[in-house]
């Protein structure tokens, strides 16, 4: 499966990408983490719990950042294991360009399963990978900016979503 | 009308009364105390290097026994391939090695890498969470000529994913050539044959006993040949001599195939019970099923037909690549090869014949005969091929095929493809096809569905199998690694009633009633009377099981010859009984009397003597009435008919939807026809699957994406239509004592072309003349975006 999008963020390019590589941030914006820890240079351990159609697993596994040009463009990708579930492997390839509003934040991402999770819910699989990954960079852009002016759809509110904007009021910006 | 109980009767099945009352006795209902739970643990992904198994955490959980892994067999051979093909120039085919635990690697979702042995079936489940495995994953090679050209290595020690390089008849592949290029039309079709998942109602159980004290081990086993997995596990997986080792197929309810072959978790059973001192179960789940079972099909061939201008065929010429999956499943090299090159001149009296198999490794599930094997590959591409010459010489399929079929006066007829056909009428199945379809009347149905914005259209295929597996002399020249003969010992109790231990094995053939209906016609006793024993390598002897529609023509033949031994016997008895000449006696409705006289002896009074021998020519005969008889057939068995579909297809929407379908059959001599329609309704709608609805897909990195029934669709009654089913056409075998051919695959390999040559047919019909095939299952978005252009 793999997926494009572009998004505007109204903050400038340093914090988004301060945000970028915020263990916090990270955390917080991908969806059913449930703890995460380590380093931007060694990766982070993370655990994620999932359910795919039929089959829901905790995903233990490794977070990590690579392809860094600083400021500009990174991936970030994922590979965890589900037990019998299965597991799950995928990364997005991001890049930050200044606009006149802030910045302009493009990504592709690719996503691939394997064991039950592939046998019993491939008919779903790439609406679920879109699902997440749009839910990823929607938490992102609300922990950089706050969210957009209309009321926050029912996904959004039903998410454990953190304080509004909150990375950029914490870091002053 | 046939008496009630004999042959020609359509007696209802005996074996239903305890199928429809949940009394069957399938491997599952076997519980044996002491008995231990196996759970398998199996590869997630297609192709990867082990680089760790960690055990000591699961072995430590509560219940769990022992947790094996490829270290525990290593003294243990491979599971074995029955089947040796070699090459064009001359090589065996590559035969990598199958171990029963992966060891080094695993080449496909499912392969095998450890198994927990615990207490309860939970227990073992539980504890699989806990085994550490490690594996870097691999570049999976799933596409067959990606893989024989450079792609990733399925198995590095042979070097290559090229099985073998088949062609067949080699000799005539210069002719060939020479024909195509003299030829006044050639038309040329590549195709898919889609795989598929068999799919049988019950999945594969195993359960593996061992008696310390006798070093007697005993293998239950969802098997359709029971001699057959206690030869190969036996002999070449664990060194088992055979008196040492029973094996057990009870009731089975389903195998299509997949329950042929020597599969890794019947050894490991039977290992791991010999090394725990006890009892070990393993059932399958429907998604273990999924990734382990032999799986069906999956070639892709381009296909050649050469014409005279007369539209003459004049030479068939043929590529194929066949997916073999990751590891050879017992016979599977011979499917794409004698089961299928042999077939490709199908009823028609094409001269020359050539086709090149290239059987490939991939990282998928292994793939091995199901239902038809070989000869749906065959049929699919020769009666489509014929049906898009037809078109594009603007002729009729139907005619077009008429002027091509073999006389009747031909028989026995040499094909160009090694096989001589004993006998056959295709003239009359294809004249009683159009009759019960009233394909008269077509027109006006198509017009009718044309003014409702249908499109309608009319397929036809005929189709010629090859049974009765076979001459034993012969399957051996062509590498088969055992004989294809049948055997059964008719054993006549004192007071006259029979019990008959076949080799053959019935899951859902209905031996029980059919052989006994045989046994019925030939002494005049009644049916009743006549006991089937199959499935126990213990009391039945030394037999080749069921498949390939062999059981009757082959199986049944054996018990004829030892019937006929029997006979004998009681007539030299009932001869000394009533003091004449053995020549004399006649048997007749269950009395022996000799000829000219009133003299009589009921069967009873034979039988009775026979253990009773008080007055008994005892210098000159053994006492009993027993008699085991081997049966080898000279020639295979040709069954062979027309099928016709007509369909409608929604030009808006392409969903097809089956408006009748029609088989005239000739299997020879029948013996129960309510069984034999049966035998056709099944093969039929499986046929129908694979044309509509059934493909088993993997994706790129080899994951199975149809691996449940929630994305592999079988047909259900709602998909397939009232069948019009005909076998008045026969032509009875000629080298077989019963004259039957056999009809257990004919509608899985009939159907597929019927229905794909009626949808092309509609869309014909309807306007989309550029619509020239159209690849199996026919779904709605297939034809719709072939529609489209």
């Amino acid at each position: 499966m793999q997926m494009s999008d572009t998004r505007e963020i109204a903050a400038p390019t340093d914090i988004v990408w301060r945000a970028i590589l915020d263990a916090e941030v990270l955390r917080a914006c991908i969806p059913g983490c449930e703890s995460l820890s380590g380093s931007v240079e060694e990766g982070y351990q993370a655990v994620v719990k999932q359910k795919v159609g039929p089959v829901s697993a905790t995903f233990t596994g490794v977070v990590q950042l690579s392809d860094i040009v600083e400021g500009r463009s990174l991936r970030i990708s994922g590979e965890g294991k589900g037990g019998v579930a299965g597991f799950a492997k995928g990364g997005a390839d991001m890049v930050l360009e200044p606009t006149e509003g802030g910045t302009r934040l493009s990504y592709t991402v690719d996503a691939s399963v394997g064991g039950k999770i592939a046998q019993l819910g491939s008919r779903i699989i790439d609406g679920f990978a879109r699902k997440l990954a749009d839910e990823f960079f929607t938490r992102f852009q609300e922990a950089v900016e706050g969210p957009e002016q209309e009321p926050p759809t029912e996904a959004e509110a039903a998410a454990e979503a953190p304080k509004k904007g909150w990375f950029k009021r914490m870091i002053g910006g | 009308m046939p008496k009630d109980g004999g042959i020609g009767a359509s007696t209802k099945r005996r074996e239903d009364v305890r199928f429809l009352t949940g009394k069957g006795r399938y491997t599952d209902d076997i519980n044996i105390r002491g008995q231990l739970y196996a759970h398998f643990i199996r590869s997630q992904v297609a192709h990867g290097t082990i680089r760790k198994i960690d055990t000591r955490d699961a072995e430590a959980m509560p219940g769990v026994v022992k947790v094996f892994t490829s270290a525990d067999f290593t003294g243990v051979g491979g599971i074995p391939t029955g089947w040796q093909v070699t090459s064009r120039d001359g090589q065996p085919m590559l035969e990598p090695k199958h171990p029963v635990l992966a060891e080094g690697k695993v080449r496909h979702v499912g392969d095998p890498i450890a198994v927990v042995v615990a207490e309860t079936l939970e227990q073992a489940r539980d504890a699989a969470e806990a085994v550490e495995i490690d594996i870097d994953e691999l570049p999976a090679v799933m596409d067959m000529k990606a893989a024989i050209q450079g792609g990733p290595l399925v198995h590095d020690e042979i070097g290559s994913n090229l099985c073998y390089d088949w062609g067949f008849v080699e000799e005539n592949k210069a002719a060939v050539d020479e024909a195509f290029r003299n030829a006044a039309h050639v038309t040329t079709l590549e195709l898919v044959n889609n795989r598929l998942v068999a799919n049988p109602m019950e999945p594969r159980v195993a359960v593996g006993d061992y008696e310390d004290h006798s070093g007697q081990h005993t293998l239950y086993t969802t098997s359709q040949n029971p001699h057959v997995i206690r030869l190969l596990m036996g002999a070449f997986v664990l060194s088992i001599p055979e008196h040492k080792l029973r094996v057990v197929a009870p009731d089975v309810g389903g195998g299509f195939g997949s329950k042929i072959y020597h599969y890794a978790e019947e050894a490991f059973v039977t290992k791991a019970a010999q090394i725990l001192k006890r009892p070990v179960k393993w059932t399958s789940s429907r998604s273990e099923a999924f990734m382990s079972d032999a799986q069906g099909r999956d070639h892709v061939t381009r296909v050649e037909l050469a014409l005279d201008a007369d539209h003459n065929f004049t030479a068939l010429r043929c590529e194929t690549y066949a997916n073999m999956g990751a590891y050879l499943s017992t016979f599977a090299p011979c499917i794409p090869t004698w089961l299928h090159g042999t077939l490709l001149a199908g009823n028609y009296k094409t001269p020359l014949v050539y086709t090149n198999v290239k059987a490939v490794f991939t990282n998928t599930v292994p793939v091995d005969a199901y239902r038809g094997a070989g000869r749906p590959e065959a049929t699919f591409q020769l009666e489509r091929v014929i049906d898009k010459a037809a078109r594009e010489l603007g002729v009729s399929p139907v005619e077009l095929r008429r002027k091509n079929f073999i006389q009747p006066d031909q028989f026995p007829y040499q094909t160009p493809v090694a096989v001589v056909y004993d006998t056959g009428n295709y003239q009359a199945t294809l004249d009683k096809l159009l009759e019960l379809s009233d394909h008269a009347g077509f027109e006006a149905r198509a017009a009718e569905s044309k003014a409702r914005g249908k499109l309608r259209g009319f397929g036809l295929a005929h189709y010629i199998e090859a049974c009765g597996i076979a001459p034993s002399n012969l399957v051996g020249q062509l590498g088969a690694r055992a004989g294809l003969y049948e055997s059964a010992t008719v054993r006549v109790n004192a007071t006259g009633s029979i019990t008959v231990f076949t080799g053959s094995h019935s899951h859902g053939q209905g031996h029980e009633t059919t052989f006994a209906q045989v046994i019925s016609e030939m002494i005049g006793i009644d049916a009743s009377q006549v006991e089937i024993v199959h499935g126990d390598t213990s009391n039945t002897p030394m037999g080749m099981g069921t498949y390939g529609s062999r059981s009757l023509a082959v199986g049944g033949s054996a018990m004829v010859k030892a019937t006929n031994k029997i006979i004998n016997k009681a007539k030299k008895i009932a001869a000394h009984l009533m003091e004449a000449s053995e020549a004399d006696i006649e048997l007749k409705d269950g009395k022996f009397t000799v000829a000219g006289t009133d003299k009589e002896k009921s069967w009873v009074d034979i039988t009775l003597a026979a253990y009773v021998p008080h007055n008994y020519p005892l210098e000159s005969m053994e006492p009993g009435l027993e008699e085991t008889a081997f049966y080898d057939p000279s020639n295979f068995t040709y069954p062979a008919g027309a099928y016709g579909c007509e369909v409608e297809v929604d030009p808006e929407t392409g969903k097809v939807t089956i408006c009748s379908f029609t088989a005239a059959d000739d299997f020879g001599n029948v013996v129960n026809p309510m069984i034999v329609e049966g035998q056709v309704h099944g093969g039929l709608a499986q046929g129908i699957g694979q044309a509509m609805l059934e493909n088993c897909v993997f994706d790129e990195n080899g994951q199975l994406l149809s691996g449940s029934f929630m994305d592999y669709a079988m047909p259900r009654a709602d998909d397939v239509p009232f069948y019009s089913v005909d076998h008045s056409c026969a032509t009875p075998c000629t080298h077989n004592p019963l004259g039957v051919k056999g009809c257990g695959e004919a509608g899985a390999i009939g159907s597929p072309p019927a229905v794909v040559n009626a949808v092309i047919d509609a869309l014909h019909r309807g306007g989309f003349t550029h619509v020239t095939h159209i690849d199996m299952p026919v779904s709605p978005s297939r034809v719709w975006q072939a529609m489209q252009g």
